[in-house]
């Protein structure tokens, strides 16, 4: 009894207790304005609440309505279309352009580096304005097709119902593309240059080199790009809203974007808040699979 | 908000007390700012001899700069569209591929005027330096506390910070704007301060910590030995040597708070003059009766300049810090 008082002052005695002196501020802000709307989010969507009046209890119908409404479910296939866009696109061809390149001596890869970075220091919205700017009835990419004969494929491009879609992915592509690039530029340089010489000597062409000392080496890079651009697929508010805001008609809908729509404009708040967590744990879900993935690679 | 690597760019170590608190950490890829590790003519670690192999053929290398300036025009392409559609004179039908004969600036002044951006920019730069004052002023001390001393529930509560790190702040932002409005502060600066603060905490608090727990334990000690307070050993030993880390810092920070949309469209609704740089060009371009490509070229490219021009400044430190997983989305 004594002895564990004992080993309990003892304990007490190496913390040092006015550490949470030195947490208090950012505990508040945070606390405020993450956790508790966090928390209130998950509590307004057992509600059917109009964001005014009284709301009323539901339960979890707010989720089970999320799974059989058909604009939802068409708005998740978007999101499944957008990884594609988004995540795969731009790491696939990361993954190829490192492999092309691997072996060379970069002249100015600060330089390009810089570059290939500066669509993911623009705003959304600028990216935004630019790529509306080019899939425009009477913009550059119009132009090109006009200039070389195909004037019948020229169309505007994100009021099209059929080409929308990859239109606004295609944008997903190239934000992605050069943070990928760079990253696994960063990464090849770490691979020591040995393998690739075993690997030659041991006559591995292009393809299984590919296979047997690029990817395993990038797998850390790949990781982390998966994470950042599935995230980036999943939520993607920003470009959609600026672009086509969900259409034309539903072509792009994506789950956000219902979830902006339903709070703020027909004021469904408890659906929105219903998306919003959904959103949130798929997120941490395919996040948390990603890095389950690879982990069981490497072991 | 993600933070993929754990470790980041600026600091490698973590003491494993924390390794438990961190689910997953231990399989958190880990970069390291690349530019460091640059191989450079001569280097020790790259001797001549084995360039021959290393560098591949001539062919290979034409090839791979080829790719990269490819790439690098692509990356470029779309800024560089519409400065050349925004440059030209007002009204011209730019189409696709023209470009301007003679330079204008007249498309640059009708944005200025029609838009709102004269407040716009200011809204946008008083908020983003005042959410990197607040962060910076918040998250010091907590990554010091979490790096340099022992309390109870330490990883817990780290572990919880973790989740700020993850969360897609699309969640938050319904009761975010029914609580701004009960304390009266939407419509106001506060609202788009005070929960980018909260947003960019974790990031700034893992920077930090990751930082302070690479600096050498004895320095601290010394520190103490000669009689420095905890808060002292914080001010004149460990914040002059984290300079470089609160730049990078200052400067990921300044470039998320500058671009943040999602936010701002909620949280000043009804007040078109505390709309921020994205937002007012979100709204401007939406508006069908300024339809003009050369005027909304010139607003885009208003709103893109600042954050373009610091980051020809810093571009080192922003592509070290974001490889290094200090993302917010």
């Amino acid at each position: 009894m004594t002895a564990s008082r004992a080993r309990l002052r003892a304990w007490a005695r190496r913390q040092y207790w006015p550490a949470y002196l030195y947490l208090l501020p950012g505990a508040v802000v945070y606390v405020l304005f993450v956790l508790r709307p966090l928390l209130m989010t998950a509590w307004i969507s057992l509600f059917d609440w109009d964001g005014l009046t009284l709301g009323t209890w539901v339960g979890p119908d707010n989720y089970t309505a999320l799974l059989t409404d058909p604009r939802l479910r068409e708005a998740l296939l978007h999101s499944l279309v957008f990884l594609f866009f988004y995540a795969l696109v731009p790491v696939a061809a990361g993954l190829v352009l490192t492999a092309l390149m691997v072996r060379v001596r970069i002249r100015g890869l600060g330089v390009f580096r810089a570059l290939l970075f500066v669509p993911q220091v623009l705003s959304t919205v600028v990216v935004a304005v630019s790529w509306r700017w080019i899939y425009d009835p009477d913009g550059p990419l119009n132009g090109l097709l006009r200039a070389v004969g195909l004037d019948a494929l020229a169309r505007s491009w994100l009021g099209d119902n059929a080409t929308a879609l990859p239109a606004v992915g295609l944008i997903g592509s190239w934000v992605m593309c050069g943070l990928c690039l760079v990253l696994f530029l960063a990464g090849a340089l770490r691979i020591p240059r040995e393998l690739f010489e075993a690997a030659r000597l041991d006559g591995a062409g292009p393809v299984r080199e590919f296979r047997t000392v690029i990817v395993p080496a990038l797998r850390g890079e790949t990781g982390l790009a998966l994470v950042l651009t599935v995230t980036q697929a999943l939520r993607n508010f920003d470009i959609v809203w600026n672009t086509t805001a969900g259409g034309p008609g539903h072509s792009t809908t994506v789950p956000s974007v219902f979830l902006y729509q339903d709070a703020f404009v027909s004021r469904e708040v408890g659906d929105a808040a219903a998306i919003g967590i959904a959103l949130t744990l798929l997120t941490l879900t395919v996040c948390g699979l990603i890095t389950r993935v690879l982990r069981e690679r490497e072991g | 908000m993600t933070d993929t690597t754990g470790t980041t760019g600026t600091a490698g170590t973590a003491d494993t007390a924390d390794s438990t608190a961190r689910p997953g950490r231990r399989n958190r890829p880990r970069v390291r700012p690349p530019y460091r590790r640059r191989p450079r003519r001569g280097a020790p670690h790259r001797p001549p001899r084995r360039r021959a192999v290393a560098d591949g053929s001539r062919r290979e290398s034409l090839l791979g700069h080829a790719l990269l300036v490819l790439a690098s025009l692509v990356a470029l392409y779309p800024f560089v569209q519409i400065l050349l559609v925004a440059l030209h004179e007002p009204g011209a039908r730019a189409t696709g591929l023209s470009i301007p004969s003679s330079v204008h600036l007249d498309n640059f002044a009708t944005a200025w005027r029609r838009g709102l951006f004269s407040e716009a920019l200011t809204n946008s730069l008083l908020v983003a330096a005042a959410v990197v004052a607040l962060t910076l002023l918040i998250c010091v001390p907590a990554g010091y506390a979490f790096a340099c001393f022992r309390f109870p529930l330490r990883g817990p509560l780290l572990a919880l910070l973790m989740t700020g790190l993850v969360l897609p702040y699309e969640a938050t932002v319904i009761p975010l704007s029914y609580q701004m409005r009960e304390w009266g502060l939407l419509d106001t600066y506060w609202a788009l301060i005070l929960p980018q603060v909260g947003l960019s905490f974790a990031l700034g608090t893992f920077w930090m910590r990751n930082f302070f727990a690479a600096v050498p334990r004895s320095l601290r000690e010394a520190a103490e030995l000669d009689g420095a307070t905890r808060l002292q050993t914080l001010r004149k030993v460990l914040l002059p040597l984290s300079v470089p880390a609160l730049t990078t810092l200052a400067a990921l920070l300044f470039l998320y708070a500058w671009n943040e949309f999602l936010l701002a469209l909620v949280l000043v609704p009804d007040n078109p003059g505390l709309r921020t740089a994205p937002l007012a060009l979100s709204f401007f371009t939406g508006d069908r009766r300024t339809s003009d490509p050369g005027v909304t070229s010139a607003a885009a490219v208003l709103v893109a300049l600042p954050v373009l021009a610091v980051y020809v400044l810093l571009q080192r430190r922003f592509i070290s810090g974001m490889l290094s997983g200090a993302v917010r989305e």
